[in-house]
Parts: C-alpha cells; sequence; structure tokens
C-alpha cells in the first residue's frame, strides 16, 4: 500500500467549534501524523470561498484522501464529498470528523475540549489510510409512491404527487377520507367552511386516474430502502360493497344496535352499520364489525334484508395487499390530549365540559346539532361560554411542555362562531399569552375581542365543577390579580394536539424516528423540515409537529416536490458501503448467513458470497466472522482497531 | 483527598450511526454538557460491534468501554442490536471471569431523539468509572 497523502481540514465554524477547541492546535496535531501531507484552518470550511480551497488544495497537493474536520457528517459529508469529486479524487476517499456536536459544542473545557477534538480527529484520519476508492451502486427506482394518512396533509400530497404523473397509493385507517379537517365548521382567519374547501379535494382524489386508494386500512410491514419500498397493507372488511351501495340508508333504520358516534366526537350515537359523513369517500356504508350482533343472518341479518342492491357481505375477510413504491409520506396527523389526565377540569366527565372539535360539531351544519349550538346536558342555547386555552400545553410539569400553536387562533375562531350563532350571548376566553403570528390571524384575534365582544382573561383556570346544572369555573385574571369565578352554561377546552393514536407502532413499522412529545421527527430542524431520518420516507402535517391547515398544506407540497424529484430519476446512487468477502480467509462455516437481517449472503462453493442489491451495510456478519473474513468496505475490522488506538493515544 | 483530583477515566464510545450518534448529535444541538472523558466512533449498527473491538480497546488502555445503539425493536437494521444485546451479554460474562470490573463495559439505547439521556449516560458512566481507577487488567504492559 502507497502511503496516502491526506489534507485535513480543520473548519473553525465561526466560534461555534474555535470558541471551545483550539483549532491551530488540533491542525498541528493532525499535520504530524505519517499520512496527512496538508492541513487547513478556515472559518466556515462549508462556504464558498471554503470548498474552493478544499478543492485547490487537493488538486495543488496531489492529495488522495480528505478530512474534514467540523460539524456532524449528517450536515456536510455530502458538500466535502461532492468537492472531493470536484478535485478529480473519489468521493469515499473523503471522511467528516465531527468535532461540532459531538464535541464543542457539549464541552466547555477548551483544554479537554481540544484534547478530544483531536482524538477524533485522528481516528478519522488513520480511517482513512485504509479506505478504499469505491463507486455508488445504482439502482432503479420504483416510479410509484406511497402517502399514508388521508386527512388534508395526505390529500395534498397525494394529489400534488398524483398531478406530477406518478402514481400514487394513499392509506387511510378510517372509512372515510377528510381526517381531522372534515370534522371542523369553519376555519380561521376567513371563516370559509372547512368541508366547502375539502370536499372537493376529496373527491378529486377518488376519481384521479393516478391514485390508488385503500380506505380501512393499515400498514404492517416495510421492507426494502429508498427507491424501492415493498409495503404490506391490511383491508379490513367493511362488509359492504361500495361499488354496489347506493347509500341509501335503509340499512340504518333496521340496525338494533347504537353505538357512540367517533366521527361525530361521541357527541351523537350511530347504528353498526354507518356511514361516517354525507359527503364521505367511498361513498358507501361500513358495517362495524365490533359492534354488530354477529354477522350472521341466524342472529340479525337485517340490514342484509332490506339492501336492496344485495351490497352487504357478511363474508368479507381481511385482506393483505402488497404495494411497490418507491417514496412515501407519513401523513397520520394529531389527536386531542385526553381530558382524563386532568380530573381538575372535570376529566371529562362533565357534559357540558367540550373538547375543541366536539365544539366544531356543535358549529357545524351537518354536525350533531345541526349548526345550532346546544349543549349537550338540556339542549338548550348556552349564555355564557368560558373558552380556555393551552389546556395540557405549555405545562412542562404535568403535561405537554410544547405550545399546540393553533389554539390561540381557533378558540378567537370559536369566539366568533359562537357569537355568531347566539349573538346575546356572552363569550370569556381564558389565555396565558395569545400567539397570532400568521398572515391576517392578529386581525382576526382583535376582531374576536373588539367586533365579537369577547372578553379576554389573561390566566389559567384551577378547576371546573357542576355547581347548579351549570359548570362553575374557578380562575384567575392575573391582570387585575382578581380571583375569578364564572357559572357557565357551557365551557370548551382548548386542547393540546398530540400525535394521533397509533403513531409510535407506525414510526416503528417504517423506522422514523419520533421526538421527545411523540411526534414524527424530521430529519433536521432548519434544512430538512420535510424529511425523516430514513431515506425516502418523507412527513406532513400534523404527524410531524402541531401546525395550522395553511402551514399543513405547505408542508405537503414540499413533501410531493420532495417525492417527485427522488421518483424523476431513473436510478438512485445507494452508497457502496456493503459488505466484503476476503475469499482467502472464508472457511464457508455460514455463521455469516445465519446473522445477515437481510438475508443478503448465501454460500457459493463452500464460501460466503454478498448479494450487493440486497446487502444495506449493517456490518453483522463482519462482527460475528471469526476469522475477519467478511467486512464492510471502508469500516473494516483493522480499520477500527486502528480508530481504537487513535483515541486511546 | 478532597485536594486530589479525580482521576479522567479514558472511554472508548461505539455509537451506531442511526441512533445513538444523531443522539449525541442533538446533545450537542442542544447545547448539553458532559464530561469530555469519551471519544466516540460511529459505526453503522451495534450489531457490527465485535466483541474483539471491547477487548482491543481495553487492551489499548481504556478504561471504560460504552456501546451504544437503538433501542430494541428500534434498529434500522432490524435486529442488529438484538445481535449485539447478545454477544455483548456474552462479553460482560468473559469480562467478568477474566476479572475486569463489570462497571468497565456499558451497553445503552439511545435514540436519536434522546439528547439528554446520551449526556446522561456518559455522565453516569464516567462517575462510575472514577473510584475504579485506571484499568490494567487487559492493558498491553508498555515495552521497554
Amino acid at each position: 500500500m502507497t502511503k496516502k497523502r491526506t489534507g485535513v481540514f480543520v473548519c473553525h465554524c465561526g466560534t461555534n467549534i474555535a470558541a471551545t477547541v483550539d483549532v491551530a492546535k488540533v491542525a498541528k496535531e493532525m499535520a504530524g501524523e505519517d499520512t496527512v501531507a496538508f492541513t487547513q484552518e478556515y472559518v466556515y470550511m462549508c462556504s464558498e470561498p471554503g470548498q474552493e480551497s478544499v478543492v485547490q488544495a487537493i488538486k495543488d497537493n496531489k492529495l488522495d484522501s480528505v478530512v474534514v474536520t467540523c460539524c456532524s457528517p449528517n450536515l456536510h459529508e455530502k458538500t466535502f464529498r461532492d468537492n472531493a469529486k470536484r478535485a478529480g479524487i473519489n468521493n469515499f476517499t473523503c471522511e467528516i470528523a465531527n468535532i461540532r456536536e459531538q464535541c464543542s459544542w457539549v464541552h466547555n473545557d477548551k483544554a479537554k475540549g481540544t484534547e478530544k477534538a483531536i482524538k477524533i480527529s485522528r481516528s478519522v484520519v488513520r480511517r482513512v489510510n485504509r479506505n478504499q476508492p469505491l463507486d455508488s451502486i445504482a439502482v432503479n427506482v420504483t416510479r410509484r409512491a406511497m402517502v399514508i394518512g388521508g386527512g388534508i396533509a395526505g390529500i395534498q400530497a397525494a394529489l400534488d404527487i398524483a398531478n406530477a404523473g406518478v402514481e400514487v397509493v394513499l392509506v387511510e385507517k378510517q372509512a372515510t377520507l377528510g381526517g381531522r379537517m372534515l370534522q371542523l365548521s369553519e376555519t380561521f382567519p376567513t371563516l370559509d367552511c372547512s368541508q366547502c374547501v375539502l370536499s372537493p379535494k376529496m373527491v378529486e382524489v377518488n376519481r384521479h386516474p393516478n391514485i390508488k386508494l385503500h380506505t380501512y386500512s393499515d400498514v404492517q410491514e416495510l421492507a426494502g430502502s429508498v427507491g424501492n419500498f415493498r409495503v404490506k397493507i391490511n383491508k379490513r372488511p367493511t362488509f359492504v360493497d361500495p361499488d354496489k351501495c347506493k347509500i341509501c340508508d335503509h340499512c340504518t333504520v333496521v340496525c338494533p344496535v347504537v353505538v357512540p358516534n367517533e366521527y361525530e366526537l361521541n357527541l351523537t350515537a350511530r347504528r353498526a352499520i354507518y356511514i361516517p359523513y354525507a359527503q364521505a369517500i367511498p361513498a358507501s356504508f361500513t358495517l362495524d364489525e365490533e359492534a354488530c350482533l354477529g354477522l350472521n343472518p341466524i342472529v340479525c341479518g337485517k340490514c342484509k334484508d332490506v339492501c336492496e342492491p344485495d351490497a352487504i357481505n357478511y363474508d368479507m375477510r381481511p385482506e393483505t395487499v402488497t404495494e411497490d413504491v418507491g417514496a412515501i409520506v407519513v401523513a397520520t396527523g394529531f389527536d386531542l390530549y385526553d381530558q382524563a389526565n386532568m380530573p381538575e377540569l372535570g376529566g371529562g366527565q362533565i357534559e357540558d365540559v367540550l373538547d375543541g372539535l366536539q365544539f366544531e360539531r356543535l358549529c357545524s351544519a351537518s354536525g350533531a346539532t345541526k349548526g345550532h349550538v346546544l349543549r349537550p346536558s338540556d339542549h338548550t342555547e348556552p349564555k355564557n361560554v368560558v373558552f380556555i386555552q393551552c389546556v395540557g400545553s405549555r405545562d412542562p410539569a404535568k403535561h405537554c411542555a410544547y405550545c399546540s400553536k393553533i389554539c390561540c387562533m381557533y378558540t378567537a375562531k370559536h369566539a366568533q362562531l359562537y357569537k355568531h350563532h347566539v349573538p346575546d350571548g356572552r363569550a370569556y376566553v381564558f389565555y396565558i399569552d395569545i400567539r397570532s403570528g400568521g398572515k391576517g390571524y392578529e386581525e382576526f384575534v382583535q376582531r374576536t375581542m373588539e367586533d365579537d365582544d369577547t372578553l379576554y382573561l389573561r390566566g389559567r383556570v384551577s378547576k371546573l365543577y357542576r355547581h347548579n346544572g351549570k359548570v362553575r369555573v374557578m380562575g384567575t385574571d392575573t391582570l387585575t390579580g382578581q380571583n375569578v369565578e364564572i357559572d357557565a352554561d357551557m365551557v370548551v377546552l382548548a386542547l393540546a394536539m398530540v400525535p394521533s393514536k397509533g403513531t409510535a407502532e407506525i414510526a416503528k413499522t417504517l423506522k422514523v424516528g419520533r421526538d421527545n412529545d411523540g411526534f414524527m421527527a424530521e430529519a433536521h430542524p432548519k434544512l430538512k423540515p420535510v424529511e425523516s431520518v430514513t431515506g425516502g420516507i418523507f412527513l406532513a402535517g400534523a404527524a410531524q409537529a402541531p401546525k395550522d391547515i395553511p402551514e399543513t398544506v405547505a408542508q405537503a407540497g414540499a413533501a410531493a416536490a420532495k417525492v417527485i424529484a427522488l421518483l424523476s430519476q431513473t436510478t438512485l446512487n445507494r452508497p457502496p458501503l456493503i459488505a466484503k468477502v476476503r475469499r482467502s480467509h472464508c472457511t464457508g462455516c455460514g455463521m455469516c448467513v445465519e446473522a445477515c437481517p437481510f438475508i443478503a449472503i448465501r454460500l457459493e462453493g463452500g464460501k460466503a458470497v454478498v448479494n450487493e442489491a440486497l446487502c444495506e451495510g449493517c456490518g453483522s456478519c463482519s462482527a460475528t466472522c471469526l476469522r475477519a473474513a467478511i467486512d464492510v468496505k471502508n469500516v473494516t475490522q483493522l480499520q477500527i482497531h486502528e480508530m481504537i488506538e487513535a483515541c486511546l493515544a | 483527598m478532597s485536594e486530589q483530583q479525580p482521576y479522567e477515566p479514558r472511554i472508548v464510545a461505539f455509537l451506531c450511526k442511526w441512533c445513538s450518534s444523531a443522539g449525541s448529535d442533538l446533545a450537542g444541538v442542544s447545547r448539553i454538557q458532559y464530561p469530555a472523558n469519551a471519544t466516540p466512533i460511529t459505526i453503522p449498527c451495534t450489531g457490527a460491534v465485535s466483541p474483539m473491538y471491547i477487548l482491543s480497546a481495553f487492551n489499548k488502555g481504556a478504561d471504560g468501554v460504552l456501546v451504544s445503539g437503538c433501542h430494541i425493536g428500534d434498529c434500522h437494521y432490524i435486529e442488529g442490536n438484538y445481535l449485539a444485546r447478545r454477544k455483548m451479554h456474552l462479553t460482560m460474562e468473559l469480562l467478568k471471569f477474566i476479572g475486569v470490573e463489570q462497571n468497565r463495559f456499558r451497553m445503552s439505547w439511545v435514540s436519536a431523539a434522546e439528547g439528554a439521556k446520551f449526556a446522561q449516560v456518559v455522565t453516569d458512566f464516567v462517575n462510575d468509572l472514577r473510584p475504579l481507577g485506571p484499568q490494567d487488567k487487559l492493558k498491553k504492559a508498555v515495552r521497554t
């Protein structure tokens, strides 16, 4: 092996690294390494002049490998590998030593930080000594996308992708498209009807030649990687053939089973056979297997008897569908924080204490009360309504630490809607702060206060309880320093937004990370806000963080653009860091074959052979091999041993 | 005793690329301070950590070795951390047999979202290693 000529480029990152790491010393120490032919420091290595200097230095000094000591490889590994390529050397001979996230930012002691930065840098220099020039592996791309979640985020992403000519598979857990937005009455700040905006999009999805819809379905399994995923979907039986169903409603009339209607947030009841909304897509009834008396004509069978088009089929069974796609958008949405967690506010047990979504259903013309604001306990018009913001949000000690972002706005909207429905009523809002950043948002809140005469009280509510047929609200107005007691006819809680039920499971299935609050984690908080940490899987809507409809639509469009860009390539470059067998050392014992999670190794003629298309480069094989006969390229055992030595030098 | 500087253990930390290395990045982004004793080596997966690496680190003078990966069930490579768990358990038994203190070798599960946990794991490990002093059971004698 001829001796390498490595260049080490030490970035100051302004003062992000230089303040707590002696960068000059790092460069000097690296210059003392046997294989280092060139070192340089610069204030911002990733800037245009910084990158140019790397390219120039590679050419001028005939360097064959590069180590950049800077931020995490997640940020600029590609940047500097591209520069290496631009300078005429192989991009896989360039490696990053992370001395920012893993060193300068976490150690204030400059002497110790510098010592550790030197160890990290030296270990990467030693690694690069044995890096081989490699070529990326080209793989074909499946030009098809999947969108998981049929709310506004999923609908928008699916339409944007489909309109670009790419086939989309849309998977929705519920019996209808529409998600949370379909439950809303009006939307802020324009008060346009939610369903009027959404329903045409739902119809468009259903009719779109490029969109294949699976409702009442769950994603079960994911295999493969970016460009070539294979997804297994479980389609639950609806027991009604949507092609035959004429939505005549004869079946619900005869169905003897009454259960709470979850689509109306349990404000009303439905039958075991039901349609979620009049505008449901697909426009078909669904038979709730758990509520039904028995799916058997001997037990009941009333719905089947009256169904003229013979659409009901008790013999439907769950179906597993396999779809091959190249990219996935996750848009699984949100739920509201569980009221049971706050017994001081009634814990969900007081009838006239509603959550925000229930109030939307009360206001909605298609809702339980046909758009009349009536309180659930006695169906009278409430004259005093208290709206409480930040319920469960901004409370790190007991509930969610984060701000749910949309509650200030929707509470202002609720107060307006209430005043429009009940002009002689009184609306109170308890708030901590008003956060109304957004186009037209502040003006909207001001209108609520001034034009609609809503009384805003700055303070929190400590207790809610039943009192003489009303709800006693015990609160504080911190601006006057007075305790406030209101006997309200109805109370509406702006509960925190939390990731929808099942987010943890789907995140696990898809291998996308979640953040501390349980939302899907973006790959980078600023530069990759729609990418998940897993290549080819993108995020949209409230699954990623609380956000309102315009932001959700924007993110869905961005995710769609990323999918289209990815799928517009005919081939993708896979990193070539995969396993390689040293045939002279291999005894054909087969232990690596058993260790491989991807079934990528087989024995042929008594030697292990790696299937390059299947190998993901995890290295389980190399850690298992007793004779060090199998290694992941550029992460070989010899390299790791030399890195260990450098860390302890 | 109070006059004496505490012993500064030298730790090699094998971090999987997908979870623990990303988690340590998050500790950085969140500016959570922890002792500088652990030098990270990022590997694709904890399943790629050969027991030889652990022994090699002790042999080269490490006072402690940390292997940190994705939570069980969350492995990017499906089951790498299960393999690692089994392998590391056996390694632990071997170290015990040789007479290396159990506290010198540690395995942890730190996800990409757990920056604070990563800082805590390192802090705890350093605190546990300090009273043990230098590791010399497996350290190669310096040739004269």
